[in-house]
């Protein structure tokens, strides 16, 4: 009976030194580190202009505002060096994941998906150690007057090399639209 | 010296001169444990020639007795002799309580009367030992999906969680060695954290009729206890190694108990389990393996009527979750689904890469009880809880081998429960409950906190009462307040904060604006009444008839209340509501048996009515950086679900019986008129067993499933655009896959190696026929099949 009395006592001290021991100071904020907020693609044309951006930008990452889309139009017979970037917005300064991207040169590649009768052709312009497509650098040549959809897909882990997204496999990092027009 | 001399000197001559030895004694001998009457007792009275006997009611009449303190030993075949002191005071009256043996030496299974009911009125379903060792290797949630209604949520065939009636999470309590198990259980792919190995008996309550557990399980309650030890002189343990074909794992587990006459016992038992990728008919499921690390310590000291008890358990599992359910957005679940194989598959290993999940947790518990003539049996528990989840995701570049979940979730339990038999009539039962939790979400994961930091204070307070009307029928009736507090803090995007209309609903609980995130300290009170009312009637030896109603109240859940954002292992955005309030549940079940070991059968017809069911369902995609995702919001509805449960066993040949099950469940959203997501599809069970004692106890099972098609589902399908081929194309997570039927065989048979030591061979083959399939309760349904034929050796050894 003293044994219960004393485990009694024991816990009980043991609870209330719990509940004290609670400290009230507030949590840290935690950034999402691996969120892309912003893609920005720049296609210099060759030899020299005004350069053409497309950007998605998606400040609260998948919060529930949707991205903010701004494209631009092509000229017809231009040859354009494209190259794009990746940035994580929600840090300060922004975080450039083009670096890792790249530093991971062969579990990503970049996939340019043309649609709607867009004449336009893509080529790549950087690969991996393995000599396979890569595609933060790539060239685009603009071709007859059109419209359409130029899509920018960055799938990780994909299967390489392989023939497009049809058999690329991996997981899709960014997908991101633009309606384009070559003038 | 002389002091003392003089006092017993004294005190001698006071007792001499109040001599008066025609006093009797009387009263009665029982069984401690159920009140029984014990007939042919014999009661000694010490130093002197009197013995008696107790009469066929159990009575006993000691006559010319002085008025003194006399020791008294009472002693009856089936009991353990125990002493005590009565003093006489003129004519007295005494009640004396035997303890009854425990046998459970040698694996003779002591069910039912070892393991008090917990509920009166709701038929218990229990395993027992012998069919929990046939689940040795897999988990509690296989153990329990052998009982009819009960189904599981699977993610993959490792994560499984029980469903009772169509119900999961938050709404099934477990109750393991007299803990409720606080694992971060809301989540669907959050299993059990129990060893199924360190079990000795299993129950099951569908509903919330057991209301000293609590008040909030609208499915049920699972009670996992240890076995119990005899109190006598004995050293006994047993081994259990499985070796499986798929995954090419195996388990040991073993077992060890020393116990004394005095009372004091001890249990060590260990489990180690490690399987490497599992494999469907025609493919390895790449990164399935489980890596399960148990082990648990049981002491104590039992006495007729006190005793202690300490326990300690530590649980880590590792578990790979399928490869190829990890998406990056909608148009991967489209190639997903779209796909009969899944899109990764890699060769056969042991090796466990993200996505994974390892999750530690600790248990202890100490417990004692008194057991006062007066007032009944008074027991009080402190228990602590330490679970720590770590998840991992596949990430890039630093983030890579870090988790992106890392939860600690810290609960003390404090229980006083008082058990006392008012009349012969009458039993009640009271109790009071105080806990306090606490969960911390490590920041240093790089990810947003999916449940956010928080304290949370619990106080609950119960009374159930039984009334035996008759020999016939039994009365049961309870109630229960539970008070919640809850104290977070919890950061939300501006965006969602903003979209919510939070920002006009609670300016008072922000604590601070950062750039693009608000941090605010919600603070919550829940008061949550629960109610049971039933009977149990009687007809014969034979039939039974339960009725019970319950009332459960759950408080929303930290998931339900604070979610927002992706969820990577699910592929989907989730948002709970900081609005919710409790849901309250009402169900009746009826149950009637028939108890009889030629034909015996139980049918289980019950409707649970839930108001503010608290459920999650896709309403919009939404477009991020990333690609296009669902999201799926919490939202409260009135919700209906009703079926019917079917158990049957027939001898119909000497050592030939046939048992067979049937589940019927269907479950409504009444407000929406629409189909509940993920109930279980009709499904039947029907077993053939041959089991022969005289032929080394040789037992052969041949069993089938059949589980139908889920005919009647919500309609969550979704549209997505494809840039490659510029269609939009309906993303199909709503169909429930096709009917399927399984075969599985198992055989096992005892060796007697020596006086003390059995060895018990088996053998099993689980899908028989290696049929491909696909469950609707697996969430990875979508991206890959079942398992495929599995080989099982069993080899037991008891000593």
């Amino acid at each position: 009976m003293r044994n219960l009395k004393f485990l009694a006592t024991a816990i009980f001290a043991t609870v209330l030194f719990v509940s004290c021991s609670n400290d009230d100071d507030t949590p840290e904020e935690v950034n999402e580190e691996e969120v892309i907020t912003t893609l920005t693609v720049t296609l210099t044309p060759d030899g020299g202009g005004t350069p053409v951006t497309l950007q998605t930008r998606d400040l609260d990452g998948d919060g529930p505002d949707a991205p903010v889309i701004t494209t631009g139009n092509l000229a017809a017979g231009v040859t354009y060096n494209g190259s794009i970037v990746l940035l994580n917005e929600t840090e300060t300064p922004a975080e450039n994941i083009t670096l890792e991207v790249e530093e991971e040169d062969d579990e990503h590649q970049f996939f340019y998906t043309i649609g709607g009768g867009l004449d336009v052709t893509t080529a790549y312009a950087n690969f991996d150690g393995d000599g396979n497509p890569l595609g933060t650098q790539f060239t685009l040549t603009a071709g007859a007057v059109s419209s359409g959809t130029l899509t920018f897909t960055l799938r990780h882990e994909p299967m390489k090399p392989n023939t497009g997204l049809g058999d690329a496999g991996g997981e899709t990092d960014i997908a991101a639209s633009f309606n384009v027009m070559v003038q | 010296m002389r002091t003392y001399a003089f006092l017993i000197l004294l005190l001698c001559s006071i007792s001499s001169i109040s001599q008066n030895c025609d006093n009797t004694l009387s009263g009665t001998v029982t069984d401690l444990h159920d009140g029984s009457l014990l007939v042919g007792a014999i009661l000694i009275v010490a130093g002197s020639e009197k013995a008696v006997q107790t009469d066929i009611n159990g009575k006993f009449t000691i006559s010319n007795l002085c008025n003194d303190t006399y020791s008294i030993q009472v002693s009856h075949p089936y009991c353990l002799a125990k002493g005590f002191t009565v003093k006489i005071a003129g004519n007295t009256t005494k009640n004396f309580k035997l303890e009854h043996h425990l046998e459970e030496l040698n694996q003779v299974t002591v069910e039912g009367k070892a393991f008090s009911n917990k509920s009166k009125t709701i038929l218990e379903n229990t395993i027992s030992k012998e069919e929990l060792e046939r689940f040795s290797s897999g988990t509690l949630g296989d153990a329990l999906n052998s009982l009819s209604g009960v189904s599981s949520l699977n993610t993959g065939n490792t994560v499984i969680k029980p469903l009772i009636n169509g119900l999961h999470s938050s709404r099934v309590v477990i109750i393991n060695n007299g803990v409720r198990m606080e694992d971060q259980e809301w989540g669907a792919e959050h299993a059990p954290n129990v060893d199924i190995n360190s079990v000795g008996n299993l129950t099951l309550i569908k509903g919330a009729g057991a209301l000293q557990y609590s008040g909030d399980a609208l499915g049920g309650v699972i009670i996992a206890e240890a076995s119990k030890v005899p109190v006598k002189d004995s050293l006994y343990g047993k081994t259990l190694f499985t070796a499986a074909s798929n995954g090419r794992g195996s388990s040991i587990t073993s077992q060890l108990t020393k116990s004394y006459q005095s009372g004091w016992y001890g249990t060590v038992q260990g489990t180690l389990k490690r399987f490497g990728d599992f494999e469907a008919p025609d493919y390895v499921l790449s990164n399935t393996g489980i890596f399960e690390r148990n082990a648990s310590l049981l002491f104590g000291f039992n006495h007729f009527d006190y005793g202690i008890e300490g326990y300690y358990s530590f649980f880590k599992n590792e578990i790979g979750i399928l490869r190829a359910s990890h998406l990056g957005g909608a148009q991967d679940q489209i190639r997903a689904i779209n796909s009969d194989r899944p899109l990764i598959i890699n060769d056969f290993t042991y090796d466990i890469d993200a996505p994974k999940q390892d999750v530690t947790h600790h248990l202890a518990r100490i417990k004692g009880f008194k057991r006062f003539d007066s007032f009944g049996k008074l027991s009080l528990q402190y228990d602590f809880q330490r679970n720590n989840r770590l998840e991992f995701d596949i990430r890039r570049g630093d983030d890579r081998d870090k988790a992106s979940l890392d939860l600690e979730l810290d609960t003390h339990t404090l229980l006083l429960d008082l058990d006392s038999d008012l009349t012969d009539e009458i039993n009640l039962k009271t109790g009071l409950m105080a806990r306090y939790q606490n969960n911390f979400a490590d920041p240093n994961t790089g990810v947003r906190r999916l449940i956010p930091d928080y304290d949370k204070y619990d106080l609950g307070i119960y009374a159930i009462a039984d009334y035996r009307w008759n020999d016939n029928l039994l009365l049961e009736a309870g109630g229960r307040f539970d008070y919640t507090y809850m104290d977070a803090f919890k950061f939300y995007r501006t965006s969602f904060w903003e979209s919510r209309n939070y920002d006009e609903l609670f300016p008072e609980i922000v604590v601070e604006e950062l750039a693009n995130q608000i941090l605010t300290n919600p603070q919550l009170n829940f008061y949550n009444a629960s109610a049971t009312l039933g009977a149990t009637y009687d007809f014969d030896d034979e039939y039974k008839l339960f009725f019970n109603y319950s009332l459960a109240s759950r408080a929303p859940n930290p998931s339900e209340l604070f979610s927002e954002g992706l969820h990577h292992s699910a592929s989907r955005i989730e948002l709970g509501d900081l609005r919710f309030n409790s849901e309250i549940g009402h169900k009746i079940a009826l149950t009637f048996q028939r108890d009889n070991d030629v034909f015996g059968f139980s049918i289980n017809p019950y409707i649970n009515t839930i108001n503010d069911f608290i459920i999650i369902e896709p309403t919009e995609i939404q477009q991020t950086v990333r690609g296009n995702f669902q999201v799926w919001e919490y939202r409260q509805t009135n919700a209906q679900l009703l079926g019917v449960d079917v158990d049957a066993s027939y001898a119909f040949a000497k050592a030939f019986r046939f048992n067979h099950q049937f589940s019927f469940i269907k479950g409504y959203d009444r407000t929406r008129d629409e189909p509940l997501i993920s109930i279980p599809a009709i499904n039947t069970k029907n077993e053939v067993v041959y089991q022969n004692p005289d032929l080394k106890n040789l037992r052969l099972a041949l069993q089938s499933e059949y589980v139908f098609r889920q005919n009647e589902f919500p309609d969550n399908n979704f549209e997505v655009f494809i840039p490659q081929t510029e269609t939009m194309e309906t993303v199909d997570v709503s169909t429930p896959p096709d009917a399927y039927h399984l075969l599985n065989f198992n055989s096992s048979i005892d060796f007697n190696i020596n006086k003390k030591s059995k060895l018990t061979v088996g053998f099993s083959v689980a899908n028989l026929f290696d049929t491909s399939y696909r469950n609707y309760l697996n969430r990875l349904r979508y991206y890959a099949d079942d398992l495929g034929r599995n080989f099982l050796l069993n080899l037991k050894i008891n000593y």
